[in-house]
């Protein structure tokens, strides 16, 4: 290999570049995974973590050596901001209870995206709580599967219990611009709230 | 039915106990990393390098996130820790965690949310 060329000169440094990251929460088969598909620069991949737990009654146990060694999969995608600013965004595990044992997975986000089916709006129950415990500031995306009755987002807002300066937008995850949109409502409201923080200080 | 698995198995945890040295997780800077840390190499491999290390060294010419990483080297993201927190500690590569939102109350800065948002209009 040659290694001539290793010269970084006009090469953006690590020091120059910088990443965020934007995790997409919602209950299994929700549309995580076709969010990050649709709105991604790169063909979304997949990185691994293995968990430590008492097992029992794990059902996704992928290369598992070991009854307490669980392997939990995170989808991501990246979207390249600008020459120096990366956004990562990764869909959570479809099951909630490996997001308490992956330490620092919702550490150091942005924010999140909860994908909500508006046919099952139980299956997002868990990952509300965890966003709202977890103190991860975050806005409601309704995906609207081609079968989804037309639901007033007011009815959702209440069925849901989600607080009023909270979004909550209808959108189809499979469609890219409909996903970028979903992304700038979050960033608009982590802006409303950090000036809303700016000033009350 | 499929045999049962060789016990030379490559992509078994074997393989990971060899590659650590018996390791289960990074210590000192390392054990910060996060998925979205981005990683760059700062030296060339070496020849006799461990070819993990070769390899990452490669491929972060350019920075590169932990996540992508983890998903071309086939490696769960605890594993490339330990390896990253060698290369980290021999001053081969740097490491730039993602930037965080801040504690509760005081979100990120404006300045970088706007940014972002600039950066999605333009998709």
């Amino acid at each position: 290999m040659d290694f001539k060329g290793f010269d970084r000169s006009g090469r953006p440094e690590a020091g120059d570049t910088r990443s965020v990251k934007v995790m997409i929460a919602g209950g299994f088969g929700t549309g995580k995974t076709t969010m990050v598909r649709s709105v991604s620069d790169i063909k979304p991949l997949t990185t691994e973590e293995t968990l430590t737990q008492a097992s029992a009654d794990v059902d996704h146990l992928i290369g598992v050596a070991d009854k307490t060694q669980t392997t939990v999969s995170l989808d991501f995608g990246k979207i390249s901001l600008n020459d120096t600013l990366m956004l990562y965004l990764f869909g959570t595990p479809g099951q909630e209870r490996f997001w308490f044992l992956w330490n620092g997975l919702f550490k150091g986000a942005l924010g999140a995206v909860v994908l909500v089916d508006t046919r099952r709006l139980a299956s997002s129950f868990r990952a509300i709580e965890e966003m709202e415990r977890q103190n991860v500031p975050f806005v409601i995306a309704l995906n609207v599967f081609p079968d989804s009755e037309e639901y007033p987002v007011d009815e959702i807002r209440d069925a849901l219990d989600i607080p009023p300066h909270t979004p909550v937008v209808a959108f189809d995850a499979r469609d890219r611009s409909a996903s970028r949109d979903v992304l700038v409502t979050l960033i608009r409201h982590l802006k409303d709230r950090s000036a809303a923080a700016l000033e009350s200080r | 039915m499929s045999a049962p698995r060789r016990p030379s198995d490559p992509s078994g945890l074997e393989r990971y106990y060899v590659l650590t040295g018996g390791r289960s997780g990074p210590g000192g800077s390392a054990s910060t990393l996060d998925v979205a840390t981005l990683v760059v190499a700062r030296a060339v491999p070496l020849p006799g390098m461990q070819h993990e290390h070769t390899e990452i060294l490669r491929r972060c010419r350019d920075p590169l996130s932990v996540a992508e990483l983890g998903a071309h080297l086939h490696l769960p993201f605890n594993i490339l820790a330990v390896l990253l927190s060698d290369l980290l500690q021999a001053g081969r590569v740097e490491a730039r965690d993602p930037i965080p939102a801040h504690d509760a109350g005081r979100g990120p800065d404006l300045a970088l949310l706007e940014e972002v948002l600039s950066g999605l209009q333009r998709l």
